[in-house]
């Protein structure tokens, strides 16, 4: 774990000096933010075209940034340092962390915005909040892993959204689905079902992620 | 007996880095074929050749940083055998291919580099090292604001951190001044490594006690 922790903090203090992956994520899903209030015009939006803005934006800001945790390892060639002093799974907890760290960043300033920008009602904070967040480790455990596949690519960007979509697809539908709810909503999915599939999926990605990583950085 | 019983400089056991019948291609181009060469601890080998005739790529497998095709590159304390990546702890790379991290500070880098390693190293060890490799006062600056010969004597440092029984070196003075060199190579002799230098330069090549040529069917 101590390891692990420095990974972390390294990433961290080089992304305060940088904003590396942080003007990615966030510059992103502003912008995407801005042109959605645009397009609507402060027209009322049903709870499901709501939900899957929400989701929409945060995939693809995702998708934008988190890769890059292992991307610019590989591009600024410190990925060799690591691989020759750091044991894989401080690498990879390290990685994981600072990308959870992120995506809770980025939707601590996305919630209020999505609110206010697309005068949005949002009711059962806890269970926003909590799909959130278990939708947040399932996206993080994920794009992880691909990130450090795809770092070894020639055509990275492409080759991340084709790999990550069918993979998170299950992950988004049924966060929508229960995001829709949080909206007022009434989406036929009971919570308990959503949480087992969120949380199901979450624990999965993160243990196949974790387990498959050695292969995939040292490969 | 397991790897991590092996202490940090321990001198009292013989280290050997073995490779055998190691041959690599990228697609049609053979970069290497049937390679043979052993280092033991206090040995040195070159490893020479023209440009493009595989010397970093060799050197990376014998990191355990790309696999060979076929043949074997193990690693050897005692009568105990580890592959490259088991042996990380023990091996130590400087190369072109490998970089700092340019946000980080010197200390930062060097800080970064014992966390991982889990070394407990204090701000004057690493002070020692970096005067050891003529870095003094510099390690609180930035790597960016470094000189690509300040770079390299930070990699050495680096490399020095841990304490290495392997040190692979890869064009290792290119950058480096002729104080640079000198405190390199007068580090070099302090410590009882198994060296393997890749390199161009003749000279550099001349200091190694045996050598291999890429390029052309060779065995040391």
């Amino acid at each position: 774990m101590r390891k692990a922790w420095a990974v972390l903090r390294k990433d961290v203090r080089a992304e305060y000096r940088t904003r590396y992956a942080v003007n990615a994520l966030f510059l992103f899903a502003l912008v995407t933010l801005t042109a959605l209030s645009f397009a609507t015009g402060g027209a009322a939006l049903t709870p499901l075209l709501a939900a899957v803005f929400y989701w929409v934006i945060l995939f693809f800001s995702v998708f934008a940034s988190l890769a890059q945790t292992f991307v610019k390892e590989s591009e600024t060639k410190t990925e060799i340092l690591l691989k020759l002093n750091a044991p894989d799974d401080a690498v990879f907890f390290g990685k994981w962390t600072f990308n959870l760290l992120l995506v809770i960043l980025l939707n601590i300033v996305l919630t209020p915005l999505f609110i206010v920008m697309l005068n949005i009602q949002l009711s059962e904070w806890g269970v926003w909040i909590s799909t959130l967040l278990l939708g947040g480790i399932g996206l993080v455990s994920t794009t992880t892993l691909l990130g450090a596949l795809i770092a070894a690519a020639n055509v990275r960007g492409a080759l991340f959204s084709v790999l990550a979509f069918p993979v998170l697809l299950p992950l988004l539908v049924t966060a929508i689905r229960v995001s829709e709810l949080c909206l007022g909503g009434s989406a036929e999915i009971s919570r308990v079902d959503a949480y087992l599939v969120l949380g199901s999926y979450a624990a999965v990605s993160t243990t196949a992620a974790w387990l498959l990583f050695p292969f995939v950085w040292r490969d | 007996m397991t790897l991590s019983s092996f202490s940090h400089g321990s001198n009292n056991i013989n280290f050997r880095l073995e490779a055998r019948e190691v041959s690599k291609a990228f697609g049609r181009r053979i970069i290497c074929r049937d390679i043979r060469v052993t280092v033991s601890s206090g040995e040195s080998l070159a490893v020479v050749g023209p440009n493009g005739s595989g010397k970093s790529t060799f050197v990376k497998m014998l990191a355990g940083l790309i696999r060979p095709d076929s043949g074997t590159i193990q690693y050897r304390a005692g009568d105990q055998t580890f592959k490259p990546e088991e042996w990380h702890q023990h091996l130590s790379m400087v190369s072109p291919e490998l970089a700092l991290y340019e946000e980080l500070t010197g200390y930062e880098n060097l800080e970064f580099a014992g966390e991982v390693l889990g070394l407990g190293r204090g701000r004057s060890d690493l002070d020692e090292l970096l005067d050891e490799i003529g870095l003094h006062g510099r390690g609180a600056d930035f790597v960016a604001a470094y000189s690509s010969g300040m770079k390299q004597r930070l990699k050495f440092a680096l490399a020095f951190l841990k304490e290495p029984q392997v040190l692979l070196l890869d064009e290792p003075t290119v950058t480096l001044d002729d104080d640079g060199v000198a405190r390199v190579w007068s580090a070099l002799a302090k410590r009882r490594l198994a060296l393997v230098i890749a390199t161009n330069d003749s000279n550099e090549a001349a200091r190694a006690q045996r050598r291999i040529v890429m390029g052309v069917s060779s065995n040391a």
